[in-house]
């Protein structure tokens, strides 16, 4: 059958084209079931079974040696390996050279395979996970494994288990058609999604469905999907009907779902991109250093290669010590000094140190063990240490000179609290709950005076919190550790601590409440302004409501069949059932169990969560929420179910969200808008008189909950008639069915219906500074570091918390922006102003995203950063994700700094991946901005041991361990190159070979280890205490060219005088080749080992250890080797050199001279300093408190 | 209880050493230490200085150089012809004892034996006394494993080939009668040479190991010849040979020859008189501008005289001295206003 081969590529060509369309036409796989694979219509599709290994058994070695030969470095010693091999080079033993690059490479190697192996295995686990697919032939859904799923498969998935593929929601368990799942495992976020099935199929068969179904191709974007099946309706399918591989199936029985994309191609799998591989600026510097080692090499190669030209030429005659080659003729003095140009690199190829790399890696393993072990950033509350996610950045950390600053949830808590409101134009201030936040404020006191607190008669109803009494009536008095024991027991509901869920009632405006709802329910309410604004807030959000007691398990558990057991008294107790999935929604009536107290809400945003606890603790109870229906107790104890038309979601256009519901008495359609106070306020009916007035009113209020740094949202309302609505349903039905375009129609529509509305309040939301926020600050501002702080808040807020956390001073000339130029010019003048000189360090910025676009436009960059570089703080409001990650952009190009973005939200992103070094903190808001993160850490106050003192370590001990290892290195080669001039210039090395490599290898290669690992400049106290000093790593740092050719020359000197110090002393005896050589090995070891020592300013144990047990073992293996090996390794010819040395007391003098006279220079300069005023300081540290005076 | 430590899983240890709290030791710098601490090495050092100057200020040595480069010079006829065993003598005379032991050293200058090709111009196997070796020496000999006629060379490669081949005997006129010097060439090589490293293959008599084989070029007589009076000094374990296999570091170099025999009149060293040493010039050197000398020298503790180390350890010692005068006129300067 020759045909086959044409048919297979035309089969192939064809799925390419399949697989590269924009839109995929899907078929079901069950007409199909049975039938060869070239008959299968989604054949070209990629199955479920991944891989994520790089590398296979059969082609590990070559595609590994591939991988690793993209570093220069090892294409470099390489060369110079396969230089060992040309035969005129005349390296004597080209075997030994490839040791040194065959450990490294095997090393490396063995590292990859270990964690490629570690992926096989994960793989091979992830592949054989069971699942249930549909199949024709047995009329039931049948156990297989997650590798076996296809595209076009019917799966099923029961509560608790993990989705194998992208699934397209077809039908659920829930008559409302929802599925619940937790996206945990992909974007880290713990809140419950609500998912609902396509065009609900109440009986949904597999079998009935036909036709195809259209979708677009696979991205990475995890909010959005886009599908519809054109039948003779077409029924459009988004986000919200799609459940996402590696998501688990909560609250739900089960789902049945359409295989839409798998394997590689799901959302999850697109968008595990491996680690980001950033290159700190130190290892930038190091590369330009590395290539003046190599230029320094050639030179030293060329005049070598050279003056063996010229040794040539100068001789006369063939002398008997000139070796001619086989031949018996000798070669032309040119094409000699040619070869020997090589034979050269080779002597002096460790002046490039191939154990620098492995080195600078171990030091930052070693680093991020040591960051990630400090117990001081470590978080006691949700039990998190500091992640590091980048692992070779941590000595930038060290060199930061701009922070950009998130304000929501990195300088505050988000932990939102609601503080106040404005009804109707009244303002009620809530004292008694500001009371108990200004005790919470006091951790000492903090439980006890919360419970006494508990123990005052409320209003049963109010007292939300009993399961705070409930802790203390179980264990006792309620000591802080059990109390953080509850709160943890508690926090994988996000946003629920009881800072969050506890208001206490504001007395007046609840005793207005309980007042217009005493009487049973009545037609008043519908006019109730009072009424409608606490249902808008608890009906007016996407919060899921979900029963307390049933712990979430994040396992796969398979006999989830256990049976629902509600219990008000497990909290606080490790509760060991497995978690129940309740059948069908929770409705009051059929479970009595079900008190206001088991419930729980799920929020996406903290804000939500806020309101919809304050509804709560006025009597608006949220019982249930469905994609349908919302059920609400009221104050009286009645429940109203509303029937659910719509949900108009927010977005950051909008900026506002609303909820179209039918009022269950009155019928009527009712739109409740919550947003933004400008996004509200300008929607608002034209009234005049005393709406109007109401309007005023609470923008005054407003505008008051602003400065004092509350988070504002508006609350609106808006009776539809049932017209409108039947008219905008169908315009929402096709926008929403829309493959082009659909986000624009979809928010079209909700501004259409978003308008003339009647206001009702606002709250104001506090956000609490975190812990030590203006501490942390003020120290990152004496070390020189500037913040800006970027927000999406308004003005008014962000200047509040902008004074609340210390970035602006009282005496601050703030400068709202809004013409640039003249600005600009203002500072100008105020510069030039010689009264002005000491006091212009105190000029802040705060700017909004309008006035900041205009100025980062192209003609005005300039202009801008030339004007920011005045200020000593920034605060820009209003800004939208992509500013931020603009402004940071422009600030790293155009100043030249390096920067650090710190950020919790989605929203930060940007910003966090635009910075030299991001750093994410694990807050409320999920995990996205982690995620992005180099640096995960869970409070803003961490940023100051990190830097200060972490930063300021990794740099310093970085900077100089690679000084130092150049310095090693050349100090040691050049001891052959001064050779050179006493041997003709003909490579000969007067050391062994063998004992060369040990002496880069083990004698002196875990001293700079030991140094880059543990040394301390400056005690960590200090360096928190005077954080000026971080300044010394800022701009160029300790690493800069001076101190590099400063160390290279003190490199010669040292290696000159361990050189001729022996040769004077030898000079005109019957000294032998490597008896001469050893006194020079000898001291070189001790010359460099002692130069640490200078360096070196703390000394612990492990110091003392390593560097005695590298004396030590300089002299066991070399006393060893030169015992053993008596023609081992000719030429040379170590045997019984050493010893015979040791017994010569010239040799000692010899080694204590040298050792003396090299390192005296330098142990002169740093004393020198040291001791002229500054007793106890060091060399750095002097120059530390030098540069910071002035 | 469970319950707080589940809690507290991801808790780092809190360990001295976890933490970067190991107790450590900081040199402090303070005048007070440093001061007498550069006395103190200064002292020592000036007093290594004084023994090492004068130690070596009381060996005796004595250098002869004889390569014949000017006309006067009593070697000079013999430098100019390539005649072999070429002979000539050199006077000279003590006018006081030469303190013993006395050692006799030939020297060469701008002779590079430290040369990188010359280095591994040899097959250790085959000194070693490896039979095999002896038919077919190393490729690291090329070119002086085989010769012309393709037959293995041993000892081959170009140190053995090149080895110094001049022979000098001592003579001391007493009153008219001449009588010989008596040097010893026993133990002048490395012990570890002559007892480990270098080996004869065990083949009595030797002659017949070198079966098949032929002398190095240069060489006059084959290795199993190199010394008529002595048999045991004879293949690779000859005294010369030895030391001459063992390269010098520098181009310009001595090697020892022989020890002045203490016995007789020469028990104290070499007595005050006339000498004369009758050398059998083989070696050419003027052609690559090298010399030749001999040497004669006692040693003491400190091998031979060497008036470098002294210096330096004076100098390094008196520095130290000078920075403490220094620093102490320093930190009286910068110390006392402080302390007003």
């Amino acid at each position: 059958n020759f045909c086959l081969p044409c048919t297979n590529k035309e089969d192939a060509l064809r799925g390419q084209r399949a697989r590269e369309n924009e839109l995929r036409s899907l078929e079901s796989n069950l007409p199909y079931e049975g039938l060869e694979k070239g008959k299968q219509p989604n054949r070209y599709f990629p199955s479920n079974a991944i891989k994520t290994t790089k590398y296979s058994l059969l082609f590990f070695i070559p595609m590994n040696l591939y991988e690793q030969f993209h570093r220069l470095a090892n294409l470099y010693f390489v060369g110079l390996v396969i230089l060992n091999f040309i035969p005129e080079v005349n390296a004597f033993q080209p075997e030994i050279a490839l040791i040194p690059i065959c450990v490294i490479l095997s090393l490396t190697a063995m590292k990859d395979a270990w964690e490629d192996f570690r992926r096989y295995q994960s793989d091979r686990k992830l592949n054989n996970m069971p699942c249930f697919i549909y199949s024709r032939k047995e009329k039931q859904f049948v156990e297989r494994h997650w590798k076996d799923v296809r595209v076009g498969d019917f799966v099923k998935v029961v509560c608790n288990e993990i989705i194998p593929a992208d699934l397209l929601l077809l039908y659920t368990s829930d008559p409302n058609g929802v599925c619940h799942i937790e996206t945990a495992n992909l974007d880290g976020e713990t809140n419950l999604k609500q998912r609902t099935a396509v065009s609900g199929h109440p009986e949904f068969e597999p079998e009935s469905f036909n036709g195809i179904l259209v979708c677009e191709k696979p991205n990475n974007n995890l909010n959005h999907f886009k599908g519809y099946k054109p039948d003779k309706q077409k029924v459009g399918a988004g986000i919200e009907s799609l459940l996402l591989r590696g998501c688990t199936v909560r609250n739900t029985d089960h789902a049945v779902g359409f295989v839409v994309y798998a394997g590689r191609e799901t959302k999850s799998m697109l968008n595990n991109s491996g680690p980001r591989y950033k290159r700190s600026k130190l290892e930038r510097r190091l590369n330009i250093d590395v290539l003046f080692c190599v230029i320094l090499l050639f030179t030293m190669c060329l005049i070598g290669a050279l003056g063996h030209y010229l040794w040539l030429n100068a001789m006369p005659v063939v002398p008997p010590y000139l070796v001619p080659p086989t031949s018996g003729q000798l070669d032309r003095p040119s094409l000699t000094s040619f070869y020997m140009f090589f034979t050269m690199i080779i002597l002096l190829q460790i002046l490039i140190p191939i154990s620098l790399y492995v080195s600078i890696e171990l030091v930052k393993i070693g680093q991020i063990f040591f960051i990630t072990n400090d117990i001081d950033l470590y978080d006691e509350e949700t039990d998190s240490r500091i992640q590091c996610k980048a692992l070779n950045i941590t000595e930038d950390l060290g060199q930061i000179e701009y922070i950009f600053s998130d304000k929501t949830g990195t300088l505050t808590e988000n932990k939102m609290v609601f503080r106040r409101c404005s009804i109707m134009g009244t303002e009620y201030p809530h004292k008694e709950n500001a009371i108990r936040l200004a005790v919470l404020d006091e951790p000492e006191a903090e439980e006890e005076v919360i419970f006494n607190q508990h123990a005052q008669p409320l209003p049963t109803r109010w007292s939300l919190d009993s399961e705070e009494a409930n802790v203390e009536d179980t264990h006792g008095h309620g000591s802080r550790r059990r109390s953080k024991v509850t709160g943890n027991a508690q926090s994988d509901v996000a946003f629920s601590s009881p800072l969050e869920t506890e208001v206490v009632p504001d007395g007046k405006l609840f005793q207005k409440i309980s007042r217009t709802s005493s009487g049973s329910l009545s037609h008043s309410q519908k006019t109730d302004a009072y009424l409608d604004f606490f249902l808008a807030l608890a009906i007016c959000n996407t919060v899921v409501v979900s029963m307390r007691n049933p712990k979430r398990h994040r396992t796969f558990t398979e006999d989830s069949e256990e049976n629902f057991q509600p219990s008000g008294q497990t909290e606080g107790v490790d509760t060991t059932g497995l978690q129940p999935c309740s059948p069908h929604p929770p409705s009051l009536s059929d479970e009595p169990a079900l008190t206001s107290d088991n419930l729980r809400y799920e929020a996406e945003s903290p804000d939500e969560a806020a309101l919809v606890y304050a509804a709560k603790a006025y009597g608006f109870t949220l019982l249930s929420r469905t994609p349908d229906s919302v059920s609400v107790r009221l104050p009286s104890g009645e429940v109203l179910d509303f029937e659910v038309l719509d949900t108009l979601t927010f977005d950051s256009n909008r900026k506002r969200m609303s909820v179209l519901v039918r009022h269950p008495i009155t019928k009527e359609y009712v739109l409740y808008t919550k947003g933004a106070d400008f996004a509200i306020m300008e929607l608002l009916e034209h009234f005049s008189g005393n709406k109007k007035n109401i309007a005023t009113v609470t923008q005054r209020h407003l505008d008051c909950y602003a400065k004092e740094g509350l988070r504002t949202l508006c609350i609106a309302k808006k009776v539809v008639s049932e017209a409108v609505y039947k008219r905008w349903s169908v315009d929402r039905k096709n926008a929403m069915a829309a493959i082009e375009n659909r986000e624009r129609l979809v928010m079209d529509t909700a501004v259409q219906l978003e308008k003339n509305l009647t206001l009702l309040g606002a709250t104001g939301i506090e956000d609490r500074l975190q812990e030590n926020v203006p501490d942390t600050i003020q120290a990152l501002r004496e070390a020189g570091i500037k913040v800006w702080v970027l927000t999406g808040d308004k003005p008014e807020t962000a200047v509040n918390i902008g004074y609340a956390c210390g970035l602006l001073e009282d005496e601050d000339l703030i400068t709202c922006t809004n013409i640039l130029d003249c600005t600009l010019e203002e500072v100008r003048r105020y510069n030039a102003d010689p009264r002005n000189v000491d006091t212009t360090q105190n000029m802040s910025l705060v700017i909004d995203g309008l006035t900041l676009d205009k100025a980062l436009s192209p003609d005005l960059l300039d202009r801008f950063v030339a004007l920011v570089k005045h200020c000593r703080a920034v605060l820009c409001c209003r800004v939208t994700p992509l500013q931020k990650s603009r402004v940071v952009k422009v600030i790293r190009e155009k100043l030249k700094v390096m920067t650090l973005a710190v950020g919790d939200g989605a929203n930060d992103v940007n910003m966090i991946q635009a910075a030299d070094i991001g750093i994410g903190i694990s807050g409320q808001e999920g995990m996205q901005a982690v995620m992005a993160s180099d640096f995960a850490i869970s409070h803003f106050k961490h940023l100051k041991k990190l830097l200060l003192v972490h930063g300021h370590w990794c740099y310093t001990r970085l900077a100089n361990m690679i000084i130092y290892f150049f310095y090693k290195n050349v100090a040691y080669v050049n001891l052959l190159f001064w050779y050179q001039f006493f041997c003709g210039f003909s490579a000969t090395a007067m050391i062994d070979y063998w004992l060369m490599i040990f002496f880069n290898l083990f004698f002196t290669s875990v001293p700079p280890i030991m140094f880059g690992l543990m040394d301390k400049d400056i005690s960590a106290e200090m360096l928190l205490g005077v954080p000026e000093l971080y300044k010394t790593g800022q701009g160029e740092g300790d690493y800069r060219f001076t101190t590099f050719w400063v160390s290279i020359l003190d490199a010669f000197y040292q290696s000159l005088v361990c050189f001729f110090v022996p040769y004077f002393v030898y000079q005109d005896s019957d000294i032998d080749m490597f008896t001469f050589g050893t006194p020079m090995n000898t001291s070189a070891l001790f010359i460099i080992l002692m130069h640490l020592s200078i360096e070196i300013k703390s000394w612990t144990v492990v110091h003392w250890i390593i560097m005695l047990g590298s004396v030590a073992l300089y002299f066991i293996v070399t006393l060893a080797y030169s015992a053993v090996c008596v023609t081992c390794n000719p030429p040379s010819n170590p045997y019984w050199i050493l010893q015979s040395q040791m017994e010569d007391p010239m040799f000692y003098l010899i080694c204590i001279l040298s050792t003396v006279v090299a390192l005296l220079p330098r142990y002169r300069v740093c004393h020198s300093l040291s001791s002229v005023g500054l007793k106890i300081f060091n060399c750095p540290e002097f120059w530390g408190v030098f540069v910071s005076t002035f | 209880m469970v319950k707080q430590e589940s809690e507290s899983a991801n808790r780092p240890d809190n360990t001295a050493f976890t933490q970067q709290r190991l107790p450590a030791w900081q040199p402090i710098l303070s005048a007070g230490i440093v001061i007498p601490g550069f006395v103190l090495i200064g002292l020592a050092f000036i007093g290594i200085g004084v023994a090492l100057l004068v130690t070596s200020r009381s060996i005796q040595v004595l250098e002869l150089d004889y390569t014949g480069d000017s006309n006067g010079s009593p070697c000079s006829s013999c430098s100019q012809s390539d005649i072999a065993n070429c002979k000539c003598s050199l006077n000279f005379t003590l006018t006081t004892l030469f303190q013993g032991p006395v050692f006799f050293y030939y020297g060469l200058s701008n002779y590079f034996q430290n040369y990188r090709r010359y280095g591994a111009s040899k097959d250790d196997n085959q000194l070693y006394g490896d039979l095999s070796s002896f038919t077919s020496p190393s490729s690291s000999c090329s070119p002086y494993n085989y010769d012309s006629s393709k037959k293995p060379i041993v000892p081959c490669g170009s140190i053995a080939n090149s080895m110094f081949n001049d022979t000098f005997t001592l003579t001391r006129t007493v009153s008219g009668t001449t009588n010989n010097v008596t040097l010893d060439g026993k133990g002048i090589a490395w012990w570890t040479d002559y007892n480990i490293k270098y080996r004869n293959p065990s083949v009595t008599p030797l002659k017949n190991a070198f079966n098949g084989t032929v002398k190095p070029i240069n060489w006059a007589k084959p290795a199993y010849e190199l010394d008529a009076s002595d048999r045991s000094n004879n293949g690779f374990v000859n005294q010369d040979f030895l030391v001459w296999m063992r390269r010098a570091a520098l181009p310009n170099f001595r090697k020892l020859y022989r020890r002045i025999d203490a016995s007789g009149d020469y028990q104290k060293g070499l007595p005050a008189g006339n000498y004369t040493i009758d050398i059998t010039y083989n070696y050419p050197v003027r052609a690559f501008n090298g010399a030749k000398k001999i040497v004669f020298s006692n040693v003491s503790w400190m091998g031979g005289s060497n008036e470098f180390l002294g210096i330096a350890y004076l100098v390094i010692g008196s520095l130290c001295v000078v920075m403490s005068v220094v620093m102490l006129i320093v930190y009286a300067k910068f110390k006392f206003p402080d302390e007003e």
